[in-house]
């Protein structure tokens, strides 16, 4: 039986109790919310915090408020069932309720809160492994050892951000309200994360993260495509999230914002540009398909080869700007539907 | 040994009091504190569902939760399905249906039946596949476990149930 | 079919131990808890090969807690292995490693933390050498060498047959064809991890609970490696929460928690992490294979030859004969007058192959299906047709010396036809979907031992209480596949009563006759067999009371509905509970054995022991499938089998069978993968070992045909395997209808798929598979005569059983 390694929880009520214990114990802390990705990760030991200091007693992170049309907030601590059911999730940003819907599995997702998932620790298949297989390879530099085993000539780590919904609210443009022992701060989904995959968060330490708000949204289109092997389980491995305005047939604003392809979602800007002004024609979509994959740069530590994820990229991002446009998914259908 | 600490647990019912260290997970106080051997596991990381348990209703993986998080919740194994001695339908239709082969993976599939009939009445086949996609099974091919979810909820919705067979199949 | 004259047999009832695993009281061999138990891990190779120079166990032995350590000294250097041909595994390895995972030290402690911890802290001194990690490798590498014994340096065997002269055959052929296909290794993931509980008495003797499908060999190899008395051991197997074939050999943890229990005095726990399974394996063999036939232009088949390279791991397992079952059964579902097979099995530095469902023979399975639809279409035939016009006789030879006596493949074959519309679909079906065809056969037990003897293959004791209960003892193993209910079954026919009033009491080496273990589908023919006799002989003494008593001849008596009564006068009669009375007044005890031997039918030639089965079961399948041909994605829509069982002792259990055979062949085709990188397996975990979950298993609509063959208790054949083997290239025939791409390997990834497309855009071959083969030169071939086409022996008779 895989089990936890020991530590001392902590169960704040109040997210200022949370901040406080958190600056108290130092880098031995973390917190934990639905724990369904640090669990897993303690028991392979890629985690050994002395402290946990847990964020489900904590009311005031559950739940979703507000309106579509001045702005949703969502609470950190709300589960993913609980977003992919709510009605006006499901209404006004469905790419939202369909990516948290997404998330591996039924009960996993009873547990998982979205503030977790936009936290989830970058994966690899070289360090999501048990102590023993890790250390059989030689551990790498995220945790137990020195160099990266995907590339070994880095200097960095290259673990992929495997987070379902983070792409999603990027393309939004939500933004996620943080509170720590220095104060509050609202900053953009977009700069919550940084391109590295072992300090992956723009975030400090004892900074909750409390709140997504998202923006008021107002005829605003929205898909998200997940690329994996199995309907339910599996991590995406290649995330495609688009969030389209539209004016009289023109694009107003477009965000391609890629998952699974790097270790932070990397938008596809160029891509997004392309859009802008234009009708979506199926040449267009081609084209802007074809720029959008540029920045896709999968390596090889996910299930499904990295030139297979990077060809996929074309083809998700296609498929999810032809059905923003209605048209059916795959050119070759064209003039069957037509 | 680390320190342990009293928790008091709602489980089947029943109130319990287990002194274990906080860091052992439900799975492992439900079978080796309270000799709750029905909730079997597969990987202990959260990627088969085998260990799933009801808490408050809701399926959950007993793998990854704490019961120091659990406290004043209730929690539903397997052995609290039914009232000692008896069946509930769901089991009932198990294993008229040959649903268990092996039996490993019934009772996480059972449980999460559970929750699924008390949301839907009569859920379709997709929605019970759907239901059940956080649950590994490696001996039926699922094809038995649909068929015992849909009569069981057939049997539940008081609908009187024409024939314990599954249709189709046997020409 | 008429099942009328049977009370039990042929009816859909719940299985005898549905019942406690709907409540979750089974106890399987985890759940186990003893007093002043102990629990044990072991420390495993870092390294795929390697010469152990040192073992340190000093701090792990000072950790608080630790009860005992023990390394490959603490044992007897005795080797052990399933296979009297293949002993080359040790309880812990002593001076070399062949694996990342291979066990070199254990632990018992005062908790599974402490275990592991210790484990960690013991230290081991390696001097590495060069993995060899594939067949190719492994048949070109002479230097370094991972097992001392075989057929050459890195050769665990090389076999090679030649049953009339295949060049001959092709001469004569209309088109000869040659294809190259590699199937990929899998493993079973059973949900239930391996686990296993050793208690030692001060008597010295030895209980072992284990999750294990082979209790019987799992006794020996205890008795072997610890060098005990065998009468002094008693191995009892536990529910077993899924086998598949991966519990069936003897496993170094069960001897390691033994010792350790000796060690201790206490009671002793392991229960395997996931990981650690992987490393136990025994799974599909990696095979690349070339076949070639030369047929007529009606697609009869004039001559075949078949190569194998198999990918055998780093041990002997049971691979001697999966890599003859790589060849044996090619013959067994069309007609193959003349037949060459050449084989070899390579060691390599991975966790050892073995028997998975369907062994050896899913791989050279898809290799001939996929390969006859490549022939059909060539010679413009429908598959179906052509392979219904192909299919095997009853009651008559192979080129290879095998006996088929009942066949049902030809009306599987139509039944699967009809039932899927094949006929409106392929060829016929929208450029995204297309239907595949493919058949097979499979034996009911092996013909042979797995250690030569002459004794039965399985026997049962039938104990008739004076209440009127009835008890069955019998080593048979349940693994999930309803063998408990089948000799319950069997003998609530036999004696004419309700199943409910029979207990079984299974697979304890103290208790039960012996049984060889749950693999080969061997168990509902043989035990069901033993069961059937043993409770014969009851009911003669039953009747012979009874008789007695109601003054009539003993045949005049029948025995049905719980009672033993004059068959022309059921009036007169006893109830079954009096009829007890009456047997044991009158011959004491009420206790009979039954046992079964199979036929001997195999050839008079060497490597003939591979094959013979008592009879053979057959499999028609059609798969649908949609391609996404811009991902290549391939989704299973709905799959037709019909299955040819002899006679459904119980339709519900054979649909699940073959239903959960289905599955396991879907996820071999589509997703299931052993593979390993740098040395280790690569994903040994359930989240990324992809095993299809409820959402890409299809509709699975099962047609069972009834043969009802002589050989069979009631006429039963087997279910649990052949189904599978069908599944694969049926599904790979099906993307080739819907795409045009032949995907000649599994699993057929998405990846592969969008490969082939994009070869066909560029206008080449759409085809993705192997491309060459390693360079190795065969035995020479033993020659043997072929016996196609002759009459099954005169032993070998039609008749009817009830
Ligand atoms: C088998 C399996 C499959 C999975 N599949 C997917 C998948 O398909 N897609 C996907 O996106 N994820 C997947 N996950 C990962 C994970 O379960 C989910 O992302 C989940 O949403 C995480 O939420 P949580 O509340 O459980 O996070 P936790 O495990 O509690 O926390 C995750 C991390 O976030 C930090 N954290 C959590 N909440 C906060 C907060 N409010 N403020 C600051 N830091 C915080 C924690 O310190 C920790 O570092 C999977 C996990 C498993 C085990
Ligand atoms: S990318 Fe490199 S450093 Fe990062 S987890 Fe993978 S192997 Fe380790
Ligand atoms: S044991 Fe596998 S999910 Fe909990
Ligand atoms: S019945 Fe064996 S795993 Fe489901």
């Amino acid at each position: 039986m895989m089990r936890l390694p020991p530590f001392t929880y902590l169960a704040p009520l109040s997210v200022g109790e949370a901040v406080r214990m958190m600056a108290d114990h130092g880098p031995e802390a973390m917190f934990v919310a639905g724990g369904t990705d640090l669990y897993p990760n303690m028991k392979r030991r890629q985690f050994e915090p002395k402290v946990l200091v847990g964020l489900r007693g904590i009311r005031e992170l559950v739940g979703v408020r507000g309106e579509a049309t001045t702005g949703l907030v969502i609470g950190a601590g709300t589960t993913l069932t609980d977003v992919s059911e709510h009605p006006a999730v499901r209404e006004h940003v469905p790419a939202l309720a369909v990516a948290a819907g997404l998330v591996s599995t039924p009960p996993l997702r009873n547990m998982g809160t979205i503030g977790g998932n936009v936290c989830v620790d970058p994966r690899c298949n070289y360090y999501n492994q048990s102590y023993q297989w890790r250390r059989a390879i030689g551990f790498c530099m995220k945790k137990d050892g020195d160099i990266c085993l995907v590339a070994p000539g880095s200097s960095r780590c290259w673990a992929v951000s495997s987070t379902d919904t983070a792409p999603v609210l990027w393309s939004l443009g939500a933004r996620a309200r943080l509170v720590g022992v220095g104060g509050e701060r609202v900053v953009p989904v977009a700069s919550l994360f940084k391109d590295d995959g072992i300090d992956y968060l723009a975030k400090a330490r004892d900074e909750v993260l409390t709140e997504i708000l998202l923006p008021p949204v107002d005829g605003l289109r929205c898909a998200y495509l997940k690329l994996r092997r199995r309907g339910s389980f599996d991590f995406p491995v290649l995330g495609v999230a688009v969030a389209l305005s539209l004016d009289g047939g023109r694009v107003k604003t477009a965000k391609i914002v890629l998952g699974a392809v790097a270790s932070q979602p990397r938008e596809a800007v160029e891509a997004g540009a392309l859009l802008v002004g234009e009708r979506l024609t199926p040449a267009l979509i081609a084209e802007v398909a074809g720029v959008a994959a540029r920045p896709s740069k999968p390596l090889d530590n996910t299930d499904l080869t990295h030139p297979y994820r990077k060809k996929m990229t074309k083809v998700f991002v296609a498929r999810a700007l032809r059905r923003l446009a209605g048209l059916p998914d795959s050119p070759e259908n064209e003039e069957e539907v037509a | 040994m680390p320190t342990k600490t009293i928790l008091t647990l709602r489980v089947n019912g029943e109130t319990h009091e287990v002194a274990v260290p906080v860091h052992k997970t439900l799975l492992e106080v439900l079978r080796e504190d309270l000799g709750l051997i029905g909730t079997k596991h597969g990987c202990e990381l959260g990627e088969c569902g085998t260990c799933t348990v009801l808490v408050d209703g809701q399926p959950v993986l007993s793998c990854l939760a704490l019961p120091v998080e659990l406290g004043g919740r209730e929690i539903l194994t397997v052995e609290g399905m039914a009232p000692p001695g008896q069946l509930h339908p769901l089991q009932q239709a198990f294993a008229e249906l040959g649903a268990a082969q092996c039996g490993y993976c019934t009772p996480g599939i059972l449980l999460t039946s559970l929750a699924l009939l008390a949301d839907k009445r009569e859920p379709t086949r997709d929605e019970i596949r759907q239901a059940l996609s956080g649950n590994i099974c490696r001996c039926t091919g699922y094809t038995k476990i649909l068929e015992a979810v849909e009569l069981a909820a057939l049997r539940m919705s008081g609908t009187p149930s024409p024939s314990p067979l599954p249709q189709g199949g046997r020409g | 079919m008429s099942t009328e004259e049977f009370s039990v047999i042929g009816k859909p009832l719940a299985k005898v131990d549905a019942w406690e695993k709907v409540v979750g009281a089974a106890r399987y061999a985890d759940d186990f808890f003893l007093p002043r138990m102990a629990y044990a891990k072991i420390r495993r190779s870092d390294h795929p090969h390697a010469l152990i120079k040192r073992v340190d166990t000093t701090r792990a032995q000072a950790l608080p807690g630790v009860y005992a350590v023990v390394t490959g000294r603490d044992f007897p250097a005795v080797k052990f292995g399933i296979l009297p041909v293949s002993q080359d595994e040790e309880a812990l390895c002593t001076d070399k490693v062949r694996m990342v995972g291979d066990p070199i030290a254990a632990v018992a402690a005062v908790d599974e933390e402490t275990a592991e911890k210790a484990a960690d802290l013991i230290d081991v001194e390696y001097e590495v050498l060069p993995p060899i990690m594939s067949v190719e490798e492994a048949l070109a590498q002479d230097k370094v060498r991972i097992h001392e014994y075989g057929d050459g340096p890195n050769i665990h065997k090389a076999v090679a047959f030649e049953f009339g002269d295949v060049e001959e055959g092709f001469r004569q052929a209309d088109l000869v064809r040659e294809d190259v296909f590699f199937y990929q290794g899998n493993t079973h993931l059973p949900m239930e991890q391996h686990a296993a509980v050793a208690q030692w008495s001060p008597d010295g003797k030895l209980t072992l609970w284990s999750s294990t499908q082979t209790p019987h060999y799992v006794h020996r190899a205890l008795a072997k490696t610890l060098q005990m008395p065998p009468a002094w051991i008693r191995v009892i197997a536990a529910p077993v929460g899924g086998g598949f074939g991966g519990k069936t050999d003897p496993f170094s943890h069960e001897i390691v928690v033994a010792r350790l229990a000796q060690l201790t005095g206490r009671p002793v726990k392991i229960g395997l992490t996931r990981e650690e399974v992987f490393y136990c394996h025994r799974g599909r063999h990696p095979v690349l294979m070339w076949i070639k036939t030369g047929v007529t232009k009606n697609g009869e088949i004039l001559a075949m030859h078949c190569r194998s390279y198999v990918d055998g791991g780093a041990y002997g397992s049971y691979g001697v004969a999966s890599l003859l079952y790589t060849g044996a059964l090619q013959t067994v579902t069309y007609k193959v007058p003349r037949y060459k097979f050449e084989g070899v099995r390579a060691f390599t530095n991975k966790p050892p192959c073995g028997p998975k469902r369907g062994h050896g023979t899913p791989q050279p399975r898809y290799a001939l299906e996929c390969h006859l639809d490549k022939v059909a279409e060539q010679l413009r035939l429908d598959p179906a047709e052509m392979r219904r016009r192909i299919a095997v006789d009853e009651y008559t030879k192979t080129a290879n010396h095998l006996t088929i006596t009942t066949c049902g493949l030809r009306e599987c074959i139509d039944r699967v036809v009809e039932a899927s519309g094949w006929r409106e679909k392929h060829r016929k079906l929208p450029y995204g979907k297309g239907v595949g065809f493919a058949c097979s056969s499979y034996l009911t037990g092996a013909g042979l031992p797995i250690y030569w003897n002459d004794m039965p293959h399985s026997g049962a004791i039938v104990k008739v209480d004076r209440g009127g209960g009835v008890a069955i003892l019998c080593g048979a193993t349940e693994i999930g596949q309803g063998s408990d209910s089948v000799l319950t079954y069997v003998v609530a026919e036999q004696l004419g009563i309700d199943p409910k009033d029979i207990r079984v009491a299974t697979a304890d080496s103290d208790l039960t006759p012996v049984d060889l273990g749950s693999y080969s589908s061997r168990v509902t023919l043989m035990a069901g067999h033993a069961a059937a006799q043993a409770a014969e002989r009851i009911r003669t003494l039953l009747h012979e009371a009874v008789a007695k008593k109601l003054e009539v001849a003993p045949a005049e008596l029948v025995s049905r509905g719980g009672r033993v009564f004059v068959k022309d006068d059921p009036e007169r009669g006893v109830s079954f509970a009096e009829a007890a009375v009456l047997g044991e007044t009158m011959h004491g005890t009420l206790a009979c054995t039954g046992s079964y031997t199979p036929p001997k039918r195999a050839g008079k030639f060497k490597g003939s022991g591979v094959g013979p089965s008592p009879c053979y079961s057959y499999t028609a399948c059609v798969a649908e499938v949609s391609v996404d041909p811009d991902t290549g994605e391939v989704k299973v829509d709905r799959v037709w089998i019909a299955h040819d069982v002899g006679r459904a002792l119980n339709p519900l259990l054979v649909e699940g069978q073959v239903e959960g055979s289905v599955y396991m062949g879907l996820g071999e085709a589509l997703m299931e993968e052993q593979v390993f990188r740098e040395g280790l397996h690569k994903i040994p975990s359930m989240l990324e070992y992809k095993s299809p979950t409820t959402l890409e298993t299809p509709e699975i609509y099962t047609i069972l045909v009834e043969t009802v063959d002589p050989e069979g208790p009631f006429g039963a054949k087997e279910a649990g395997q052949g189904p599978l083997l069908p599944v694969p290239p049926a599904v790979a025939n099906a993307v080739h209808d819907a795409v045009g791409a032949r995907i000649d390997e599994v699993p057929i990834s998405p990846e592969k798929v969008a490969r082939a497309l994009e070869l066909k855009k560029q206008g080449k071959p759409a085809r993705v598979g192997p491309e060459r083969l390693p360079v190795f030169k065969f035995p020479e071939p033993v020659k043997v005569a072929s016996a196609f086409g002759e009459a099954a022996d005169p032993s070998v008779k039609r008749k009817t059983q009830g």
